[in-house]
């Protein structure tokens, strides 16, 4: 009677945690694909400056330009850090993609 | 000052420097030690072959021309490559699992394997890149012009042409050497994607080294730079809008599209994982690339006298402070952007010249089952690509003699871009959407093709070489919606962005609207499923159905193809997986396809399709090929419903015969019976008229009261006789259809009210039922025989009704084309067993002489019904005896 108690407890336990790993992998590959939108919005914010005729100064687009570069490179270190964390409990990269983008 | 032969010298040892970089790279790989190699690291340095001398040199001069824009230029492909997961992932995905060599072979693939396809994305990509490689030969001959120009000591240099062509050639060696040494793209250029990586540091090197120096040597630090920048020209750059958002998506288009990024990106990829470092990494070089391309620009054109080349201001800027080291370290880091850019850039263009146009040309040219029997394939295909390398240099090189090597070549960038660019919508519709079609992307391509050529390529080499002036102004033959660059009416666009607007627009709109209504065959329809479901299924190309082939003949190709080394480990890989010995397996669907994969991963695939399929026999699945597996398919299913059907049918009439058998066995068993009661019939009055005859004739003393008796009973034997004779004269005739009707219309009631009265004498017993009004019926039929049937019906239910107080009930029921007339008796009915044989001739159930007939009334009553046009039947389960007549009505 020594296993009478295993077979229930121990998927129980590890589903759960497969649960939260796939939902949190989804959401990052959600992310993944948010990321170049935002990339795109806040490149083409430029466009929107100096309606009301106010000049923005050459130095200061071009930090902001360079500061919008880093963020970006820094998500997307996160982004690329969190998909292969999580693709190491949910298999292969493949795998959890078929329920993220479907 | 620096003199030439120094600076040849620098280059040579450059260049020694990669030959053995490429040539450790290599040999690593050989010997499997690839851990290094296939490092993520070294994938994201080899991207860099998007930074070419163009950018290197070009982007601070576009600063210095255009302020900020030039920084669009890497935008584009830092969205493209944070946004990785959406595009490039699946594209690598399709890439590795499909062999993809090329972009134009990517695009054949997925389109059913077109080659004309395949043919289009090549064209586009050769006039796309060679002003492309013409530029980089205009960059290294003007940096070596730099030193030249700034050498105290004042050597001329040789001739400019001189030295492209020495560039040129030393790059197509280069290229040939480590391009094309190996056909199986899966064991990949290490050798040159390991040189690229170091060029990648290097020209990063370079450039970053001359920045510093600007920044801190030169300006005194970030604060001062800021307010040097703001102080500058460049302040005065105001953002055109269009220009801005087009060019941004026009670089993330060419990153996609142009074909040596392809090479890089997907077909040089090792592992799917890279990608994923390389999409922050890879941002991070660009941005560190173009990080002091303003401060550049910007004391540049501070310090140098006005009218000097922004261009070259990377060099000019050391070498006017002094500083030959440093302007020296920019030198090659110029010299390795144009190199790398060439090396890529010709392995890719040469796989797709070689795969898309000389290989048709030379398989064509080859007599049926041609890669069979003639020729070594691979020594064909290696030389078609090294002659490809070099023609496409020796291209570049006579575009740059041509163009003159002048301003025109600098802006050929951004119009290369878009060339390549119009690739994107027929890649992006193939890998997305399964519904794009061969024909859509044939006529999007061309489509895009003719407008890009028409609106910028061709107007790039100024007014009045290609188009006459006239043209650009008012348009051909005066139509002004035709300018070309101003397409119906979209005026004071940025020739770039009016040249991209319409393209990108109108190629997509002809692609989709032909896709949408055209049908794609077979094979396009599988190969897009599978590459638009890549990331779905672990891929399965379409299977060889036949294995007529044998093993052998394939063996062959395939070793003339990637080596007989190669080939010979394949096959005896995959008869070991079928459990198989030797080097020759089993020809199954598997098999071919794998091979064939393993093919294309050489020659592409549309190629490798065409060499399988001539020794498999068929090149393609056709329509007609499907229909008749399909046909072939419903006619086995019916042919085995036919068996089907026969064969119960078969037991279906086996039963009928035991049973017709079993009741000719009774019936003959009866008959015997009756032909020794017929006889005694027969006999007895037979013998009893003999005797009373006799006694007549030898009794002349007898009483005439006797003699009246002994007459009559003679007479009654005698009609008994008759009367049985008769029976069965009747009989004989009704069976022999020699009987005539004498057909009238007649009262059914009538009809019984006869037969009643006619078996009238022996009625006092039996009680007869009868509902007169379903009587009054009319009906046509012939009223004396159908009183006979009735009658003999009667007739039995008095012999045989064994009820104490019989009862006999007749019943008309109307049905829609029929009359039922039954007649039903109370008496204990008839056995099962006997009912089959009721109506047959000479059946009779029960003891002769109680029935005073020979069984004959049954069967005459059949034979009656029969004329009549009707029925007679036994109804069993109606509490007794029960015959129905079935006349049709009137």
């Amino acid at each position: 009677m020594w296993c009478a108690g295993w077979p229930i407890m121990a998927p129980r336990n590890q589903s759960l945690f497969l649960e939260r790993q796939s939902y949190r992998r989804r959401r990052t590959i959600d992310a993944a694909r948010l990321v170049p939108l935002l990339g795109l919005i806040l490149i083409f914010l430029p466009l929107l400056w100096g309606r009301a005729g106010a000049e923005i100064k050459t130095s200061n687009a071009l930090i902001y330009l360079f500061s919008v570069w880093v963020v970006l490179v820094i998500l997307a270190r996160l982004v690329a850090w969190r998909l292969r964390k999580t693709a190491a409990h949910a298999d292969v990269f493949a795998k959890a993609d078929d329920q993220g983008s479907h | 000052m620096v003199p030439f032969n120094l600076l040849v010298g620098v280059c040579l040892l450059y260049v020694l420097l990669l030959f053995i970089v490429a040539w450790a790279a290599e040999r690593r790989a050989l010997v499997g030690k690839t851990a290094w190699l296939r490092s993520p690291m070294i994938y994201t340095l080899s991207l860099s072959v998007y930074c070419t001398a163009w950018t290197f040199y070009g982007a601070v001069g576009y600063a210095a021309r255009s302020g900020l824009e030039y920084l669009t230029i890497y935008l584009g492909p830092t969205i493209v490559m944070i946004g990785w997961w959406v595009v490039l992932r699946k594209l690598v995905r399709i890439g590795r699992a499909q062999r993809v060599t090329s972009i134009a072979d990517l695009i054949s693939l997925r389109f059913g394997k077109s080659n004309l396809l395949g043919v289009i994305v090549t064209v586009l990509a050769v006039l796309g890149t060679t002003p492309y490689i013409a530029l980089q030969l205009q960059s290294v001959t003007l940096s070596f012009a730099v030193f030249a120009a700034n050498s105290s000591t004042g050597w001329t240099p040789p001739d400019l042409a001189v030295i492209a062509l020495w560039v040129a050639a030393g790059l197509a060696v280069f290229t040939i050497v480590f391009g094309t040494r190996n056909l199986d793209v899966n064991e990949r250029h290490h050798g040159v994607v390991m040189a690229i990586a170091v060029e990648a540091v290097v020209k990063l090197m370079a450039l970053i080294a001359v920045g510093v120096f600007v920044v801190w040597n030169v300006a005194g630090g970030i604060g001062p730079m800021l307010e040097r920048i703001d102080a500058s020209p460049i302040a005065d750059w105001q953002i055109d809008h269009s220009r801005w958002a087009g060019l941004t998506f026009l670089s993330a288009a060419a990153f996609l599209c142009l074909p040596r990024m392809f090479q890089v990106l997907v077909v040089e990829n090792q592992d799917e994982d890279h990608l994923a470092t390389a999409s922050w990494a890879f941002p991070l070089y660009l941005l560190a690339m173009s990080l002091f391309v303003v401060p550049i620009a910007v004391v540049g054109l501070d310090l140098l006298p006005a009218g000097s080349n922004p261009d070259l201001f990377v060099l000019t800027i050391p070498l006017h402070e002094g500083h030959e080291g440093l302007a020296t370290l920019a030198f090659l880091g110029g010299f390795s952007s144009a190199t790398s850019m060439v090396i890529v850039a010709a392995i890719a263009l040469s796989t797709m010249v070689s795969n898309h146009i000389a290989m048709p040309i030379w398989l064509r040219s080859q007599p049926a089952g041609g890669a069979q029997m003639s020729g070594d394939v691979r020594y064909v295909l290696l030389i078609s690509r090294r002659i490809s390398i070099a023609a496409i240099l020796a291209l570049g090189y006579i575009y740059y003699r041509l163009s003159g090597g002048g301003a025109a070549l600098a802006s050929i960038g951004l119009i290369a871009f878009a060339g390549v660019a119009q690739v994107l919508p027929a890649l992006l519709g193939g890998i997305f959407w399964r519904g794009a079609t061969r024909m859509g992307a044939a006529t999007g391509l061309l489509t895009g093709l003719i407008v890009w050529l028409y609106t910028l390529f061709l107007p790039s080499f100024g007014g009045g070489t290609v188009f006459p002036d006239l043209w650009m102004s008012q348009g051909p033959l005066g139509l002004e919606f035709l300018r070309p660059q101003a397409l119906f009416g979209v005026q004071g666009l940025d020739p770039v962005v009016h040249c991209v607007f319409w393209s990108m627009t109108l190629n997509t709109g002809i692609f989709a609207l032909v896709s949408i209504f055209s049908f794609p065959g077979p094979m396009e329809r599988l190969q897009g499923a599978q590459v638009v479901n890549a990331l779905e299924a672990p891929s399965r190309t379409r299977s060889w159905s036949d294995s007529v082939v044998a093993a052998e003949d394939l063996l062959i190709m395939a070793q003339r193809i990637v080596g007989s080394n190669h080939a010979q480990a394949l096959f005896q890989a995959q008869a070991a997986l079928q459990g198989k010995g030797g080097y020759l397996p089993d020809i199954t669907p598997e098999f071919i396809t794998n091979l064939e994969r393993k093919l294309a991963g050489s020659v592409g695939a549309a190629t490798a399709h065409a060499m399988v399929g001539q020794i498999v026999g068929g090149t393609a699945v056709s329509v007609q090929d499907l229909m008749a597996v399909a046909d072939e398919a419903a006619q086995i299913m019916e042919y085995s419903n036919q068996l089907e059907t026969q064969s119960s049918e078969l037991t279906r009439t086996a039963r009928q015969l035991r049973e017709a058998n079993s009741k000719l066995t009774q019936l003959s068993v009866q008959k015997d019976a009756f032909l020794s009661q017929i006889s005694h019939e027969l006999r007895t009055p037979m013998t009893s008229i003999r005797a009373f005859s006799e006694i007549l004739r030898d009794g002349p003393d007898l009483l005439a009261e006797e003699q009246v008796k002994y007459a009559t009973i003679i007479h009654d034997e005698a009609e008994r006789l008759t009367r049985l004779l008769g029976d069965l004269l009747d009989l004989s005739v009704l069976e022999n259809g020699q009987v005539r009707l004498n057909v009238q219309q007649v009262l059914l009631g009538d009809v019984i009210d006869r037969a009643i009265a006619a078996s009238g004498s022996s009625l006092k017993q039996m009680k007869i039922r009868r509902v007169h009004v379903n009587e009054n019926v009319q009906i046509s039929t012939d009223a004396d025989r159908l009183v006979q049937v009735f009658i003999n019906i009667i007739s039995n239910a008095q012999k045989y009704c064994t009820a104490e107080n019989p009862e006999l009930k007749i019943k008309i029921k109307a049905l829609d084309e029929v009359l039922h007339i039954d007649f039903v008796d109370n008496g204990d009915g008839i056995a099962s067993a006997n009912q089959a044989v009721v109506f047959e001739k000479f059946s009779r159930l029960t003891d002769t002489v109680k029935a005073g007939s020979a069984g004959l009334g049954l069967a005459i009553c059949r034979e009656i019904m029969t004329k009549l046009n009707g029925q007679i039947q036994y109804v069993p389960g109606q509490g007794g005896a029960a015959f129905r007549v079935i006349l049709p009505k009137a």
